[in-house]
């Protein structure tokens, strides 16, 4: 069964339509990211689920129950905001069984359930504190506990750690994943954050105006981008494009010629105009160089050394291509080296429709 | 850095703040202080002499003894047109005129605001723009249309009608108040706490209002001072029984004959004048403890 279903969704603020006619179903208990640049309408689609906005059309569906015009208290969810949206005066405890109190449950139910959203949070020496007197991670765990507490099938999040440090935001990332892991619901999270994406998700769904541009495993989405929109914002840096021709399976562009072997043409093969996306950790360096179909030496114009591994921008068919080196790899400015394009790991999208072929 | 490893603090001193500029500041601030502050001087020091000492003519110099003759007289036995108890009444008639219009106003108009900021309904925004253009309709062009309505009300020369009146005419500047201040609030606060079940009124005052207490002392201080301090509406729509204090300080100050009764005019004065500065000295304090209650980083 769906956990949640979407179904021609439709929402526009006045005048301007920001989704149209979206479809999305989510499993039981899939941990689903909803990933896009900002103001693609991230936000605005969970707001909808959550029933904070009042759709123009389609319909919503949670647990199988039609909840498009219900309550957001009687959708069975629990949301997370990035501003923690915390009761300024009401302590920790107040915060956590607020939503309790309002449904009329039972004190000891409440007692119950405050504690074990505590434990599990680690949150309990903090019950009696007001959210002023704390720090952006346990203000963050109290906003995840409120939502934990309801008892919910489904869990919102809308970029939760995006106002906390990058330390911090790694720390409860981890956490999170646990958490889902250990209760098995089903969460639907709002990133800008790819790293968030790729490392949380069951499934991403790439954004983009309000239309959904692929929905599919973080594998799928890193290697399989659907169009060039979807492979230019996954990775970072991102893909070098090339802009060329596809001829008798060989990619033309300038005095560069590669073969197009081991490539998974999906449509078969076109000839005409392509452009060819290449990501930097798929040129091929040092030793591999010599299993790739295509080898040529270029300078290293430019050399971003990271530690865990070295960035080089070099010039290659009139682009400024990017490649990662290991980062045990002694290079400086100016160095000549070899490298390898293997067209099995690179990408083709038409040049006019900018599909994958 | 290593050389200083003692716990004084290092580096330059801060310097002397005594520069030319602040000393000219400083000295002009002082100056226009003394400037405000001397009326309220001669009016106090006026108040506690005896009229022949007035007569003397030195409006700067102290009363030779305190003499609280005019006070008693201002607030007891001062006579206003044929009724001769002083301000005493007129200070009762604006208590009771002040304290509904405020409550209610108050009332009325936070929830107003709370409407109009986090529930938009069809119409809100032309709700709005009819009510903030009433508040700049001239009183004058009211002041008769009104006066019929209370009459057909009943209430016409009666405190209720005047509270009426008070209560309508806080609505728009209140209400406008209001709706700013609960619209710069966090719209994820109002929207957490509609998933966490809670209904108009429930948001309202478990989770708005508590946030709330910095803009409720403003209005509290705007609606007191204005409705206390009012005149116009007081002589309007009153008769002399029920003359709030303003108007029965003017005509304590204005009345025809007799001697100028000066120390009896500025005892009058002062003690009218009472209630709003009071608002301000204790509202002051408060409003600045209400500001950092409710402050929430983040
Ligand atoms: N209340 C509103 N009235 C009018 N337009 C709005 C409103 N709220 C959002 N929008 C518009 O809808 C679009 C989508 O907004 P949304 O907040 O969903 O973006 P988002 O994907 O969450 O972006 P971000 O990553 O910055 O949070 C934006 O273009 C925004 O300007
Ligand atoms: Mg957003």
């Amino acid at each position: 069964m769906h956990s949640v279903s979407i179904q021609n969704l439709d929402l526009s603020f006045g005048a301007v339509d920001v989704l149209k006619g979206l479809n999305l179903d989510i499993y039981d208990g899939e941990f689903l990211v909803l990933l896009g640049s900002s103001g693609c309408g991230k936000s605005t689609l969970l707001n909808c689920i959550a029933g904070l906005l009042d759709i123009t059309g389609g319909q919503i569906h949670i647990k199988g129950n039609n909840v498009t015009w219900a309550e957001p208290s009687e959708r069975g969810i629990g949301m997370v905001f990035q501003s923690y949206a915390l009761y300024p005066q009401m302590s920790v405890e107040g915060n956590l069984s607020f939503g309790l109190k309002n449904a009329k449950v039972p004190k000891d139910e409440i007692r119950r359930r405050v504690d074990r959203a505590a434990e599990i949070l680690q949150i309990g020496p903090l019950l009696n504190r007001k959210p002023a007197a704390l720090s952006g991670g346990q203000r963050q765990r109290v906003a995840i506990g409120r939502a934990l507490v309801r008892d919910v099938d489904v869990f919102l999040f809308d970029e939760p750690l995006s106002n906390l440090d990058a330390k911090l935001r790694a720390d409860l990332r981890v956490e999170l994943k646990e958490l889902h892991r250990d209760l098995k619901n089903t969460m639907i999270y709002v990133t800008h954050d790819q790293v968030e994406a790729m490392t949380l998700a069951d499934r991403i769904a790439i954004m983009k105006g309000g239309v959904i541009q692929q929905l599919a495993s973080p594998d799928e989405i890193y290697n399989r981008p659907v169009n060039k929109y979807v492979a230019d914002f996954i990775g970072s840096p991102s893909m070098t494009f090339f802009d060329g021709e596809l001829k008798g399976g060989r990619f033309v562009m300038g005095d560069v010629n590669l073969p197009t072997e081991g490539y998974d043409f999906t449509g078969g093969q076109i000839d005409g105009k392509a452009i060819m996306g290449i990501r930097p950790e798929h040129v091929a360096s040092g030793r591999d160089v010599e299993d790739a179909a295509y080898r040529t030496t270029v300078t290293a114009e430019l050399v971003e050394p990271m530690g865990s591994d070295t960035l080089i921008w070099a010039d290659f068919a009139g682009k400024r291509l990017r490649v990662r080196l290991d980062g045990q790899m002694k290079i400086a400015d100016g160095d000549q080296i070899e490298i390898g394009i293997n067209p099995a790991k690179a990408n083709f999208f038409d040049a006019a429709s900018e599909l994958r072929l | 850095m290593a050389a200083s490893s003692t716990n004084t603090p290092s580096g330059a001193k801060p310097k002397n703040t005594w520069t030319l500029g602040s000393v000219f500041v400083y000295g002009t601030l002082i100056i226009l202080a003394l400037y405000y502050l001397a009326p309220l001087y001669v009016m106090i020091v006026t108040s506690l002499k005896t009229l022949p000492e007035i007569r003397q003519g030195n409006v700067f110099a102290l009363p030779d003894a305190v003499n609280l003759d005019a006070w008693f007289k201002a607030w007891a036995t001062a006579c206003t047109g044929l009724n001769c108890d002083g301000l005493s009444r007129g200070f009762w008639n604006s208590v009771i005129i002040t304290v509904p219009s405020v409550i209610v106003s108050i009332a009325v108009a936070s929830v107003n605001g709370y409407a109009l900021a986090n529930w938009p309904y069809r119409g809100a925004n032309v709700f709005f723009t009819i009510l903030i253009f009433g508040a700049f309709i001239p009183y004058q062009l009211m002041l008769y249309p009104i006066v019929i309505i209370l009459r057909n009300l009943g209430v016409y020369g009666d405190l209720v009608g005047l509270i009426i009146v008070h209560t309508i005419f806080g609505m728009p500047i209140l209400t406008l108040l209001f709706r700013n201040y609960f619209s710069s609030l966090p719209e994820e606060l109002f929207k957490a706490a509609r998933v966490d079940g809670a209904g108009f009124w429930g948001i309202f005052f478990k989770v708005m209002l508590p946030m709330s207490v910095p803009i409720l002392v403003v209005a509290v201080i705007l609606q007191i001072t204005g409705i206390w301090n009012d005149f116009l509406f007081g002589i309007v729509y009153a008769r002399p029984e029920t003359y709030p204090m303003t108007v029965q300080l003017n005509n304590i100050v204005n009345s025809t004959f007799g001697e100028k009764e000066y120390n009896v005019n500025m005892a009058a004065t002062i003690l009218t004048g009472l209630v709003p500065l009071t608002v301000y000295f204790v509202s002051g304090k408060l409003f600045v403890r209400g500001i950092a209650a409710g402050a929430v980083k983040g």
